[in-house]
């Protein structure tokens, strides 16, 4: 069937054909004749956020744990300012997310009209590619190709500027899938060669470590699976990083907890040691890294991903394989076949002692609940309902990655490359819409939450029970580690004065507020969060000065942690200083 | 605390893309945003329904850079191609500039004998100036213009270099 159709009643038959369920918005003048479209439409639900940036970390929520594409549609000038940090975020994240925004009409852009920004222009960096659109003929492809840019071979954001004279003007809408020629090929597979090689490095390694990442989940949970199988046939101890956290369950006894910067004492030790790593799906983050020179110096390195322009960008590799993390596992689980591994025994004992330091450790208090506690009873109250976890950005952050274990993949949503505070709660706010039936808890700071704490109003508005577990202690807690460890307790600007009654806010909004204040609360406090069928606010006030630990300052390399026994002198030079 | 910085290396790079709104924004941007340098850049379609163009880009940075250099623009969704001509090599490059000189008597003499020996062609002239067009490699054309320069240069336009690998193939 074809008939002539407007731009904007294209855009939204051709969301639908790729399946989209929910789109993530906020309306305004440039897109009101997409609203107009959306109005009477079942196929697609609209979840109506607080501001556009609540808008795109919902997105984000949404794709990380269904493994579908997040749809963010918001209006010209501040509303696609106000997404940018999303998108960034999910730039940096490799989250693929379809941004549509709306633009002055096509005679106006440049004149600095009503609500006009350049955003292709401002988004051209922070996007894998984008688009502005001038003719509604070109629609339907445009959106076709997004999709397939922003969910293949290295997902990401992309974004699709559409002036408002183009969504009201008509073309030819044809049923089936739109005709245009496909200039997006990524890289898949990996020559059988360097698979064969990459075989015999694993084969020969006397101290190899599985050092995994974002690119696992992204893959899909086929290459979770394939990595599990890999992993028992080798034996190789696994450390993940922040954004790879689930591919590997946390109870198998070879997990050697997240690396780098708050990693554990076992993890980095064993990178440090490793004769070979074999990096699947992970970039070799400055967080992960530490000090370049210093960076697992007697290792051989085999480096599994997507996107060639990671490999040998911070690192040198012996081995890159470029493709998916699915398909190469696949293709080494083959040539692997039947044989068997070297004797790891030595290797594993050595893991062992490292283990035994127990770096995540911490001291009890009997004047406050320590917040490492708060997070370990979380886990051990909520870990048979599979929760999904979602977090704001600081120490809390860290703690949750250290306390809370995750054994599936897209259980874990946190803000990793760009660190993004406020985050946690749009993101899920996302999640809780693609996945009704779950438990979603954002694990809060108290500084994180109030970034965008107005998107309280929406979880209220769609009747989603998320719940947001604030581990309260009154500062920015990260800024004022740094602080500590780097300008002798200097804290400029760090203290979290006039916070809010969280309670109160809570049930200003219709949520239900619980506060927990010291020990004895902690367990009722989370089961009455987790009874109660409505979205919760936990203001959960925790021990005021405790640090995450252990942690690798700036500049230092992976043997030289601190733990959380450790004297810390309060000063570092310029060159340490000078580092993020 | 003093900023370090890196030895670098010259390397000619040639960009194929579909010849697309903003194309020359996207990878002049990506070099900033990735903080890598544009020493000459040029652009144009070359096909005869003008869907494709190619770059030529000069940049300089330490080898690992240059690496990152061709996988990030690689990586955009309009490039097809990007062949590094100096690592490929040999390969010729040229570039035009038009390079005004005015003056009379003995230095006007001399410009044009100059511009002889360079095979410069004057493509104006009135009774007390020449533009020069000169074609060739950007050292040619640096030792033309220091030339020039004492017999009355006024202003030179250069149009940065086109780049190409010798021999019967596509690189």
């Amino acid at each position: 069937m074809t008939e002539e159709r407007s731009g904007a009643n294209i855009l939204v038959e051709s969301l639908v054909r790729q399946g989209v369920e929910f789109v993530f918005g906020y309306p305004g003048g440039a897109v009101l004749p997409i609203y107009d479209a959306l109005f009477d439409d079942e196929r697609i639900r609209h979840i109506l956020v607080r501001h556009e940036a609540g808008a795109a970390h919902a997105a984000e929520g949404y794709a990380r744990s269904t493994g579908k594409p997040g749809v963010v549609l918001v209006t010209s000038g501040p509303g696609a300012t106000n997404a940018m940090t999303g998108i960034a975020d999910a730039f940096l994240d490799s989250i693929p997310l379809v941004v549509i925004t709306g633009q002055v009409p096509t005679a106006l852009i440049g004149s600095d009209a009503f609500q006009e920004a350049d955003t292709i222009g401002m988004s051209r960096h922070c996007t894998k590619h984008n688009y502005l659109v001038r003719d509604p003929a070109e629609l339907a492809a445009t959106i076709d190709e997004a999709f397939q840019i922003a969910m293949s071979g290295r997902p990401g954001p992309v974004l699709i500027d559409i002036p408002k004279d183009v969504q009201i003007a008509s073309a030819l809408w044809h049923e089936g899938a739109p005709q245009r020629r496909n200039r997006y090929t990524p890289f898949v597979e990996a020559p059988a060669a360097e698979i064969t090689r990459a075989v015999e490095m694993i084969a020969a390694a006397t101290k190899p470590v599985f050092y995994t990442g974002g690119g696992v989940i992204n893959s899909g949970p086929r290459a979770s699976a394939l990595l599990r199988e890999l992993q028992a046939k080798i034996g190789a101890p696994v450390t993940s990083t922040l954004m790879g956290l689930g591919a590997f369950p946390a109870d198998s006894e070879d997990w050697l907890g997240m690396l780098g910067m708050h990693g554990t004492y076992e993890a980095n030790m064993a990178m440090n040691q490793a004769d070979l790593i074999v990096c699947i799906g992970a970039r070799f983050d400055d967080r992960v890294t530490g000090r370049l020179d210093a960076f697992a110096p007697h290792s051989q390195k085999i480096h599994i991903d997507i996107d060639r322009s990671s490999i040998n960008k911070t690192v040198h590799v012996d081995l890159p394989l470029v493709g998916d993390c699915a398909q190469i596992l696949d293709q080494l689980l083959t040539e692997w076949g039947g044989r068997n591994g070297r004797d790891l025994t030595e290797w594993k004992a050595k893991v062992e002692e490292w283990r035994l330091r127990k770096s995540l450790s911490f001291p009890r208090s009997e004047l406050a609940i320590v917040p490492q506690l708060a997070v370990q009873r979380l886990f051990e109250l909520t870990k048979d309902l599979d929760p999904i976890i979602s977090t704001e950005v600081g120490q809390h952050q860290m703690w949750a990655a250290q306390h809370f274990h995750f054994f599936s993949p897209n259980r874990w949503l946190t803000s990793g490359g760009l660190g993004t505070m406020g985050y946690g709660l749009p993101a899920a706010i996302g999640a809780q819409c693609g996945n009704p039936d779950q438990l979603v808890i954002d694990i809060a700071g108290d500084a994180s939450i109030q970034m965008n704490i107005q998107e309280l109003g929406t979880a209220t508005q769609y009747r989603l029970p998320v719940k947001v577990f604030i581990l309260n202690n009154e500062w920015m807690g990260m800024v004022r580690q740094w602080q500590e460890l780097t300008y002798e307790s200097r804290y400029s600007n760090s203290y979290s004065d006039s916070l809010p009654d969280f309670v109160k806010l809570a049930e200003a909004y219709g949520w239900k507020g619980i506060r927990i204040e010291n020990e004895s609360q902690l367990d009722d406090g989370i089961r009455a969060m987790i009874a109660h069928d409505g979205p919760v606010i936990v203001d959960c006030q925790v021990s005021k000065a405790a640090n995450c630990f252990p942690m690798i300052p700036s500049g230092a390399s992976h043997t030289e942690m601190i733990l959380h026994g450790d004297i810390v002198t309060g000063i570092m030079d310029d060159h340490a200083k000078a580092l993020v | 605390m003093k900023i370090q910085k890196a030895a670098s290396e010259r390397h000619v790079l040639t960009v194929t893309v579909d010849n697309e709104a903003g194309i020359l924004a996207r990878i002049a941007g990506m070099f900033t945003a990735r903080g890598y340098n544009i020493d000459s850049l040029t652009v144009a379609d070359i096909t005869e329904n003008h869907s494709v163009s190619r770059i030529t880009i000069v940049t300089h940075g330490p080898p690992n850079v240059i690496d990152q250099i061709r996988f990030q623009l690689e990586r955009l969704v309009p490039v097809h191609k990007v062949v590094d001509l100096t690592e490929v090599g040999p390969y010729v490059e040229r570039e035009l500039a038009l390079i005004k000189v005015a003056g009379t008597g003995e230095k006007r003499v001399e410009a044009l004998r100059v511009a002889e020996i360079f095979r410069a062609r004057p493509v104006d002239t009135t009774t007390e100036s020449f533009v020069f067009e000169l074609t060739g490699a950007p050292e040619k054309i640096d030792s033309f213009v220091a030339l020039m320069r004492e017999l009355g240069l006024v202003e030179v336009g250069r149009t940065g270099i086109v780049g190409m690998i010798r021999g019967a193939t596509e690189a």
